[in-house]
């Protein structure tokens, strides 16, 4: 008989369903988890009082036959969503004991699903970076070491760094994320997990502390293909309460799933192949051809050709969109607050105070890109690129179902590196942010390790609302690639 | 030139010689509507602070603006009033500066491309000419919370009961010349809102409040540069606003200075305008699409159906005053300013069998019933004369019941105790007496009695026919009928 750890999120729903299991023992032996991994940092609240309770109340649905998609399964929420009644941080000092009075849509349909809250996952401060590093709450760890390096702790990747280490860690059997520019992506590929970012607007963004409100976009951190599946079907729907979320139905996401990808077109993006790209990443994606080929798929090489601008596009429009975003934080209503003298004072030692430097350094940039004399040479021509990025990838799929890339240049780098260094700190997200600035849905898949032992995700891009596709062409990739791969610190447990 | 000949134009004289002035407009009307812009929080006036606020309002993190149609509609609407083009496809921006009492740190509003493009204004001028001022454009935006200065002694709280309340910033091109057109556009402005039913225009509490922007130049010159002065909230303020800082600058530019672009402030207690901001000190909105809020997009349909559902605007409704009740442009202009007044008009006139004549009923309703209303300080909707009332006044008029002049005693009556015209006539016993004997009866004793007179008449003194006009209807107690009177004294004193 497998342990519970075993079970990813629907093998979990069966065994629920199939009364072989509690929802209250499966969220206990998660809550124990979560202590026993409390070196990961990677929840900033654990809310055990509620998990239990939610998974009270889950097995006594399930008693009675009743019971929704994920009822009783314990999943961790990136502290971006807002959780009534609960500590929401964003991770940033500036939120300092927000309880929202609201849930968040997402986190909403969630708990109508009947999934139990374990807590709130750390995060880099307001979603702004690639590491987990810029959390308030310190950095969140990545659960898998260096083979030859045990010694040196790695990031999980960012934003949603907490949790992702925690669905890798196993201290949660799923995770909400967001992702903006490649925030569930490249943590999903450095933790060896499944993230999927959907189409913008496919999950509502009310209740979610906005970054960049065109790119920000929920969706689901798993173990599994299906998972991602199952819990974007719960996640996502229509929002009258967001104006930008999608009319579009939701189709149903596991029913193409093992479809395979016998006669797809996926096309290989030539401008993918950048400069300095390490060669274990390069293989890693021939190989992620090779399996699509041998499965039967036509591989099509395409033309992404504005892919290079993509980088300095997003670092124009994200931050401009944040430096506004952010401006309601100003310690007059909620939140910390430091006070001075006069209005300006005050609300300069709180912004001082309150936000980390990358917030401060996205803050400015985004202001000077608005400013008067700039907005034209910088936010008005980086609308014009994003545009061109859109147009290139509707050329592309005329042409093709899916397109196949790298999720990250690199494998998972150590806690503290990059720091000083933005620029290269950016270079992270230089294959997630085109399609974010596209809208387009995106999806890393656990390929392989890297030659440190450590795990290397595969992207799969999709058509705008065409997550079946995206989920389907990555089903084939998690076939083939047969990730079973764990961090050393799960051995034994 | 005959345009000159008309009416002299405004201007100022300064020590170099004349000035003219040159006016643009910039009205913020509040959008009457159930809830605010983009939350569904209520939008009373006067509640208590703070009670009227969504989670949007407050800025709350992750919350989401969207669009309320209501308010859209009404921004339409009032496009379509001041024959305005009205933009199918419209964007909202945000303005972004920081202020308490704006929780977003940003204010939605329309930049590049508001709901509504170019439109006009017609003004009645004095001299009977009319003058059409231009509009830029209107757009949609949200108003921001209040700052109360005067609650503690350090610190300023903030009510956000008016934050996110529908605004429309209604801009004119520098089409005003004068402070007195000035005033009448506003007045025009206002009355097309009331029409139409989208803004109460009541700037004392502020739900109508003026930027003016004044500049001066020699006639004939280009434009000079202009301040804008903020806030201005009421009709008055605007007036003397425009003459002040006019002479502020014919002033400036006659010592050889020269004007600065800025922001003014009015200051009503001292009648003046001083500088808020300069130029330089202007802040940077860094304006940018606003990415929560899609392209606002209209359907034709959905115009042609405002367009159809307007009511009478005021321009047609005084045409068609003039034209079928025969009143002059004063009356007309009167009794169309305000769209209630025009409908208790029209139901005076079309009550009763459609035979009440319309001049006159115009006259009882200006003259009588407004100097009425004006003294005793009411509102037309408080009247204690009724339209019906009115009419059945002039319908005893109109049948010889009572003289003009009864009549006059009677409407009095009527305003101070509220009753029908026909009840005081009856109960006063203020009949017109209409019985020849009973008429003859009485020329005959004022005759009796005034011999000497009846003799210098009949020399040729016609003047004193008045003087037995009124010793007769004296005599009636005022209720014998004026043209039996004429006729009988006529024929005789013709002997």
């Amino acid at each position: 008989m497998p342990g519970l750890f075993d079970l990813d999120l629907v093998a979990a729903r069966d065994a629920l369903r199939a009364r072989e299991i509690t929802s209250t023992e499966l969220t206990a032996a998660y809550l124990a988890r979560i202590e026993a991994t409390a070196g990961l940092n990677a929840y900033i609240t654990v809310t055990a009082d509620r998990a239990m309770a939610m998974a009270a109340a889950s097995d006594a649905r399930l008693a009675k036959g009743e019971g929704a998609a994920l009822e009783g399964l314990p999943v961790a929420i990136k502290d971006l969503f807002c959780t009534e009644g609960v500590l929401t941080t964003a991770a940033s000092r500036i939120l300092d004991g927000f309880k929202p009075t609201y849930e968040s849509t997402v986190t909403a349909n969630l708990w109508r699903a009947g999934a139990v809250m374990l807590g709130k996952t750390n995060m880099d401060e307001f979603a702004m970076g690639s590491s987990s590093g810029t959390s308030y709450y310190g950095p969140a760890v990545n659960p898998w070491r260096g083979a030859q390096d045990a010694g040196t702790p790695l990031v999980p990747g960012g934003s949603s760094g907490g949790s992702a280490a925690a669905v890798a860690g196993w201290a949660a059997l799923a995770a909400t994320g967001t992702d903006t520019g490649g925030s569930i992506r490249q943590p999903a590929s450095f933790t060896g997990i499944v993230g999927l970012k959907p189409s913008y607007g496919r999950c509502s963004r009310w209740g979610i502390v906005a970054f960049a409100s065109s790119l920000d976009q929920a969706g689901p951190m798993t173990r599994t293909v299906r998972d991602a599946a199952v819990m974007l079907s719960a996640m996502a729907g229509h929002d009258p309460k967001d104006s930008t979320s999608a009319a579009e139905a939701l189709p149903d996401l596991e029913a193409s799933l093992e479809a395979g990808v016998k006669g797809l077109r996926i096309g290989v993006p030539a401008e993918y192949r950048v400069d300095g790209m390490p060669s274990e990443i390069e293989e890693i994606w021939a190989r992620g051809i090779a399996w699509l080929r041998d499965a039967g798929a036509e591989i099509v090489d395409i033309s992404l050709p504005h892919t290079r601008y993509a980088l300095p596009t997003y670092y124009i429009v994200a931050p401009a969109e944040a430096s506004s975003n952010l401006a309601r934080y100003d310690g007059v209503r909620y939140g910390l607050r430091v006070e001075g003298e006069n209005l300006s004072a005050m609300y300069a030692n709180t912004r001082g105070a309150g936000f980390g430097a990358e917030v401060q350094r996205r803050v400015l940039i985004g202001t000077y890109v608005l400013s008067a004399g700039y907005y034209d040479a910088y936010y008005r021509k980086a609308q014009r690129v994003r545009a061109l990025i859109r147009r290139d990838f509707d050329e592309a799929f005329g042409r093709v179902d899916a397109i196949l890339a790298p999720t990250a240049p690199s494998d998972a780098f150590a806690v503290g590196a990059n720091e000083d260094d933005p620029v290269k700190m950016y270079l992270n997200d230089v294959f997630t942010v085109p399609a974010s600035l596209a809208g387009l849905p995106g999806m890393s898949v656990p390929a392989g390790l890297s030659a440190r032992g450590l795990p290397l995700g595969l992207q799969v891009l999709g058509r705008m609302f065409d997550e079946p596709m995206v989920l389907r062409v990555g089903r084939a990739i998690e076939k083939a690639a047969a990730f079973t791969a764990r961090p050393a610190m799960l051995e034994g447990v | 030139m005959a345009e000159q000949d008309r009416a002299a134009p405004y201007r100022i004289e300064g020590e170099t010689g004349a000035w003219e002035v040159v006016i643009g407009l910039e009205v913020h009307a509040q959008v009457i509507s159930k809830s605010k812009l983009f939350s569904g929080a209520a939008t009373t006036f006067g509640a208590e602070p703070n009670t009227q606020v969504s989670l949007v309002d407050a800025a709350m993190p992750g919350m989401l603006p969207v669009i309320n149609r209501e308010c859209v509609d009404q921004a339409v609407r009032t496009g379509l009033a001041l024959e305005a083009k009205v933009n199918e496809v419209s964007v909202f921006d945000r303005k972004n500066y920081f202020y308490a009492d704006l929780p977003q740190g940003y204010q939605i509003s329309q930049y590049q491309q508001p709901i509504v493009g170019e439109g006009v204004v017609h003004l009645d001028l004095p001299d009977g000419s009319v003058k059409e001022v231009g509009i830029e454009r209107l757009h949609l935006e949200q108003d921001a919370g209040k700052s109360l200065h005067d609650q503690h002694p350090t610190k300023s709280y903030i009510d956000l009961n008016r934050s996110g309340v529908a605004l429309m910033e209604i801009v004119s091109k520098p089409d005003l010349r004068s402070p007195e057109e000035t005033a009448a556009y506003i007045k025009k402005l206002r009355s097309i809102l009331r029409y139409i039913g989208t803004c109460d225009g009541n700037m004392q509490e502020g739900s109508m409040r003026c930027d003016v922007n004044v500049s001066v130049r020699k006639p004939g010159d280009g434009y000079g540069t202009r301040c804008e002065i903020k806030n201005v909230n009421s009709i008055r303020f605007v007036q003397q606003a425009i003459e002040y800082e006019a002479r502020r600058q014919i002033e400036i530019l006659e010592a050889g200075g020269s004007i600065d672009q800025e922001t003014r402030l009015f200051d009503a207690n001292r009648g003046e305008t001083r500088s808020m901001r300069s130029k330089e000190e202007a802040h940077d909105y860094r304006y940018f699409p606003d990415p929560d809020l899609l392209p606002l997009k209209l359907d034709p349909a959905r115009i042609a159906e405002l367009k159809a559902a307007l009511p009478e605007l005021p321009d047609v409704k005084k045409a068609r005053f003039m034209r079928d009740y025969g009143l002059s442009l004063y009356d007309a202009s009167s009794l169309i300013e305000e769209r209630a007044t025009a409908d208790w008009y029209e139901a005076v006139v079309t009550g009763g069998g459609g035979k009440r004549d319309p001049k006159i009923a115009a006259n009882w309703t200006i003259s009588e019933l407004f100097g009425a209303l004006n003294k005793a300080g009411l509102d037309l909707a408080d009247s204690p004369v009724s339209a019906e009332a009115l009419g059945g006044l002039i319908d005893l008029i109109g049948d010889g019941t009572i003289s003009g002049r009864i009549a006059k005693d009677v409407f009095a009556e009527m305003f101070a105790t509220g009753k029908d015209a026909a009840a005081i006539v009856e109960e006063k016993g203020l009949r017109q007496v209409s019985d020849t004997g009973e008429i003859e009866a009485i020329v005959d004793a004022v005759l009796a009695e005034n011999q000497d007179k009846v003799a210098e008449y009949r020399s040729g003194k016609d003047k004193l026919f008045g003087f037995f006009v009124g010793q007769t209807m004296k005599r009636s107690g005022g209720k014998a009928n004026p043209g039996m009177v004429n006729d009988l004294l006529k024929a005789k004193l013709a002997g």
